[in-house]
């Protein structure tokens, strides 16, 4: 299954600093792992809590290196796009894949699969021997949806302020974490429910 | 684009005040009291997520404001749904407020608020009992339910197993089992409602139903799968999407889940299941709907027999066998053709899972891999899913006796050497490489001998795979490999130019001023230099251990020096050499060791020269040498004609001061009898000669144009090292007095040319003046110089006569009663 999705800036950003990033969205899915490891089974809630959300900030870290050493590696220049060339940033977008050691930030090994497009980080956070075709033709197509229906391309902060909107994205690709293998129909069902669901 | 905008609004949401916070709650609270919720809740309580999940600490809600936000779970909204369980994903339960996951209602709770229950579950007892009512519902007819209720079911069930696979009992596991039989093999095969688009002329009568058709437009004309597409889709038409995206996970775990219940309830569970399964045969009409499923199911109906488990097998196997069928055929989209190749190599894992658990699959499952493998093995975009093959041929292979040369060809050959700038491949190769290394050593030859084909995704993308490599590094050195993969590594950032060299030759045109004016390119096409590039890019270990023209390549390849990717790799070098040292000094054998001495020595100036490189790989080899001699002191007298010749050369001071001063310590120190009687007084005194000549020339003449002073520590370990072997034979301990007054009123002048920092000098002075005045006594210097081992590792703790530990303790107890 997937452990999380995850939203992020990852090259240097005009809004901030060198060396800072902002996670912009997070999706943990499926309960705490930490319930049933021994060393974490001990904490309250609020630790517990403390304790998740720096996993999801390790991962964002390790991605964030990944991108800027793989952008670095191929020397590419990233084009500029504006609001409406989202499928042309998806397919200049980098994509890559970073191995989690056990133990580090997961106790279980994991894959986190990335996608770059321009300052924005998109990341599934894969079990290793999941399906990573499936889970990179899923993280493509959630990609897509965000940047669409929250116009990521832009300069608004409607990932923050409709958030919503992912986690309703979420529930119908990606049900609890569940990569699901969808032909074009059933895609197509699923994004009219998705479509519905921004009208509104 | 992230802007000014969004991140003002992020610290905003952290940094609001307590007394706004409050206000900003009361007035959530009023808002959510009304009757009609509308886009300003919605707003709101957007805010309040972000406000929540923007800091890392807990915010705790006013209990007013939980219960309004609770109660929206259930709101008939889809908004209020979302957001309120996003909302109280980031805060905590009300203590007594926990998720009842005992609630019988659980199965007909939306998605979102079965989300919310997950991400509080607060310990495996909360699981079992979500767990216990999930199947439950799944058991009982689910029509009462809301229409998605057991679509999100699977998922739920899965995310369980995955965490915590104790929650699931044999009983669980055998519903479970029918069920994914049920949806899998048994999906209606009519498109589900919509299907109609005759239009407007179209009456009642026309409504039959439609079949279901293939990705390339043809009528099914078997079950459906996952690749089944029509205008619309029944409900277990969904099932049998959720079922199939869950099965391999379902058949890797369910064993684990039952294999604790011990074996005395086998029986038990056979006539459980038996049972089951008969009252899911009566139950069975009534939950498909269309005739031919029901025909389908009479024609299969000896299956029914196979106890639940073994039937699952039994027809994710055939599902498997007809998707890979299915897959060969062409699709019109090319989202489609993607979900295929997804499809190939999730069927390709679930017959090697189902295989694994039973063994006479495999003669069943053989001809349809083989008919894949040969249908694919042509075509490297189908890589990926070659990789699942390749895993099948290495599980199953040897059983049915089936030639795995050529998917090895594959695997070794072709793969690392066409696709290593594939990350996705590099990532998945080189994970099955970690998995069944024990495998592969024993039963692949051409694993190790392939390691300069497998170094090239090293070569090519390091920081992602530099963390795969540590781990298969040490498997990959043999007594056999040793000495060429050293080398290799050695050469890993010219193989990474040459990578890069050989992508833009292909990517580019010739006449393309492709770099600037580099003179790689060229050399790279350069008929006379093809042999160079050719050894650094070949496949196979076994050609030679390193070629005579490497300077010339790495001159060539000098303006690569600064390119990213080139000094990525470069990075990781020393890194894989402690590895590989690391790995080589446990097998131990001398002979080796010997020869990678010698390696070390002539490599140490033979460096594609980027900065800090070769100095990090002299630190690396300097740790190393001592490691090796002091595991092996032998190795020194074997050794010393070499190590003698680069003591001897006073250029190494200068270009190479860590390695050399390490070279000269390890001379004085195990060029002794004590270490190999084989030390004669011959040897020690051509050793003394040979860096009494270095230090005399440095220590009388200014350093060499563009090089510094020699370091003080270089200096020092040679006056050292003179004093060492002239205690181990007296008829030099004159030669080094002489030279050690010499250096002392040489120096009384306060400046030299060779030393430019006072404080060194004073340094080395004094040095010199403690080893001449040593010298004065030889037997006192040869036991200071030359300690015998006991004095050296003392174990006097270990001895009990000594008591020392005893001694300590009653010295200790004496000091502190003061």
């Amino acid at each position: 299954m997937v452990r999380c999705f995850l939203i992020h800036t990852v090259c240097p950003v005009s809004a901030l600093g060198a060396g800072e990033s902002r996670l912009l969205y997070s999706r943990l899915f499926g309960p705490d792992e930490g319930i049933f490891s021994d060393r974490e089974r001990g904490l309250s809630p609020e630790e517990r809590r403390l304790v998740q959300k720096e996993r999801v900030a390790v991962v964002a870290r390790q991605v964030r290196s990944a991108v800027s050493l793989s952008r670095e590696a191929s020397a590419r220049v990233l084009g500029e796009t504006v609001p409406g060339e989202e499928a042309l940033a998806l397919q200049e977008a980098d994509s890559g894949v970073v191995r989690l050691r056990a133990g580090d930030p997961f106790s279980e090994e994991m894959s986190a699969l990335w996608l770059g497009v321009q300052s924005l980080g998109f990341t599934l956070v894969c079990e290793p021997h999941e399906n990573l075709l499936l889970a990179e033709s899923t993280l493509r197509n959630l990609a897509r949806h965000c940047l669409e229906h929250l116009h990521m391309l832009g300069q608004g902060s409607e990932v923050l302020l409709r958030s919503n909107r992912v986690d309703a994205l979420l529930s119908r690709l990606l049900p609890h974490g569940q990569l699901l293998f969808l032909n074009h129909r059933f895609a197509q069902a699923l994004e009219k429910e998705v479509a519905a669901y921004m009208a509104k | 684009m992230y802007s000014h905008g969004a991140d003002s609004l992020i610290k905003q949401a952290r940094d609001i005040q307590e007394s706004e916070l409050q206000k900003f709650y009361s007035r959530l609270v009023k808002l959510l009291q009304g009757k009609e919720l509308g886009h300003e809740a919605v707003d709101s309580l957007q805010r309040l997520h972000l406000i929540l999940s923007a800091t890392k600490y807990t915010r705790t809600l006013p209990p007013e404001l939980q219960k309004r936000v609770q109660s929206l779970l259930s709101s008939p909204k889809e908004h209020f749904q979302v957001l309120s369980s996003a909302v109280l994903r980031e805060t905590l339960p009300l203590s007594g407020q926990e998720g009842n996951y005992n609630q019988e209602n659980i199965s007909q709770l939306n998605t979102h608020a079965a989300a919310l229950l997950l991400s509080q579950a607060g310990s495996r007892a909360d699981l079992s009992s979500l767990c216990a009512q999930l199947l439950r519902s799944l058991e009982s007819r689910q029509s009462e339910g809301p229409a998605h209720s057991l679509t999100h079911t699977l998922p739920i069930l899965n995310t369980i197993l995955t965490l915590s696979p104790e929650c699931l009992t044999a009983d669980h596991v055998t519903l479970l089992s029918k069920k994914l039989v049920d949806w899998l093999r048994y999906a209606s095969i009519t498109q589900g409602g919509g299907a109609s688009s005759g239009g407007f002329f179209t009456g009642p009568r026309s409504r039959q139903p439609v079949p279901t058709a293939e990705l390339d437009g043809a009528v099914s004309g078997d079950f459906f799968t996952v690749l089944c597409v029509g205008q619309g889709f029944t409900e277990d038409q969904w099932m049998n999407v959720y079922s199939f995206s869950m099965l391999r996970h379902w058949l890797l775990t369910y064993h684990s889940v039952s294999s604790g219940n011990g074996t005395a309830d086998i029986a038990n569970r056979l006539q459980l299941s038996l049972s089951l399964s008969h009252s899911f045969s009566n139950d069975d009409r009534s939950e498909v709907d269309g005739s031919v499923v029901s025909m389908v199911s009479a024609t299969s109906s000896s299956g029914r027999l196979l106890p639940p488990k073994e039937r699952l097998r039994e027809k994710s196997f055939q599902y498997c066998l007809r998707l890979i069928e299915q897959s060969d055929r062409k699709a019109h989209k090319k989202t489609d053709t993607d979900l295929q190749k997804a499809c190939l190599v999730e069927a390709v894992c679930i017959l090697d899972c189902v295989c694994e658990e039973d063994a006479s699959l495999v003669f069943r499952a053989f001809p349809c891999i083989k008919a894949l493998f040969g249908r694919l093995s042509s075509d490297l975009s189908f890589a990926r899913v070659l990789l699942p093959i390749a895993q099948f041929y290495l599980n199953h292979g040897e059983m049915a006796a089936v030639d795995c040369e050529s998917v090895w060809k594959l695997v070794f050959g072709r793969f690392p050497a066409e696709l290593f700038n594939d990350h996705f491949l590099a990532h998945e190769l080189l994970r099955f490489l970690r998995l069944n290394l024990k495998s592969l050593q024993h039963r692949v030859p051409q694993y190790t001998r392939s390691f300069p084909n497998l170094l090239k995704f090293l070569a090519w993308d390091s920081p992602a795979v530099v963390d795969d490599f540590v781990d298969l590094l040490p498997s990959l050195v043999t007594a056999g490999t040793a000495v060429e993969l050293l080398h290799t590594l050695l050469d890993l950032p010219c193989l990474s130019a040459t990578l890069v060299l050989q992508v833009r030759s292909t990517c580019l045109p010739i006449s393309e001023p492709g770099g600037r004016g580099l003179q790689s390119p060229d050399a790279y096409r350069n008929p006379s230099f093809r042999g160079l590039f050719l050894f650094l890019l070949r496949g196979d270990a076994g050609s030679g251990d390193t070629i005579d023209r490497l300077s010339t390549l790495h001159e060539l390849l000098a303006e690569t020096a600064d390119w990213p990717r080139v000094v990525q790799c470069a990075q990781t070098v020393p890194l894989l050499l402690h590895i590989f040292f690391n790995t080589v000094i446990t097998g131990a054998d001398e002979k080796l060791l010997s020869h990678l001495i010698l390696v070390m020595l002539e490599r140490s100036s033979l460096l594609l020269n980027i900065p800090e490189y070769s100095k990090e790989i002299h630190r690396v080899f300097s740790s190393h040498l001592l490691r090796f001699c002091k595991l092996r002191p032998s190795l020194v007298v074997d050794q010393s004609h070499e190590l003698l010749e680069f003591a001897g050369a006073t250029a190494n001071v200068y270009s190479k001061e860590e390695i050399y001063t390490h070279v000269v310590w390890v001379l004085g120190e195990y060029l002794s009898v004590s270490c190999d009687s084989r030390c004669s007084v011959g040897l020690i005194t051509s050793c003394f000669e040979a860096l009494e000549a270095v230090l005399f020339e440095i220590t009388s003449s200014v350093p060499p144009p563009g090089a510094d002073c020699p370091a003080p520590r270089v200096i020092t370990t040679l006056m050292s090292t003179l004093a060492k072997l002239a205690s181990r034979s007296h008829d030099l301990i004159p030669r080094v007095s002489l030279f050690l007054s010499k250096l002392r009123t040489l120096t009384r002048g306060g400046s030299v040319a060779w030393c430019s920092d006072e404080e060194d000098l004073v340094a080395i002075v004094t040095r010199g003046e403690e080893l001449w005045s040593l010298l004065k006594a030889p037997g006192v210097a040869q036991s200071v110089l030359t300690p015998p081992p006991h004095v050296t590792t003392p174990q006097w703790h270990r001895d009990t006569n000594v008591a020392m530990p005893l001694r300590l303790r009653a010295l200790t107890s004496l000091t502190h009663s003061q």
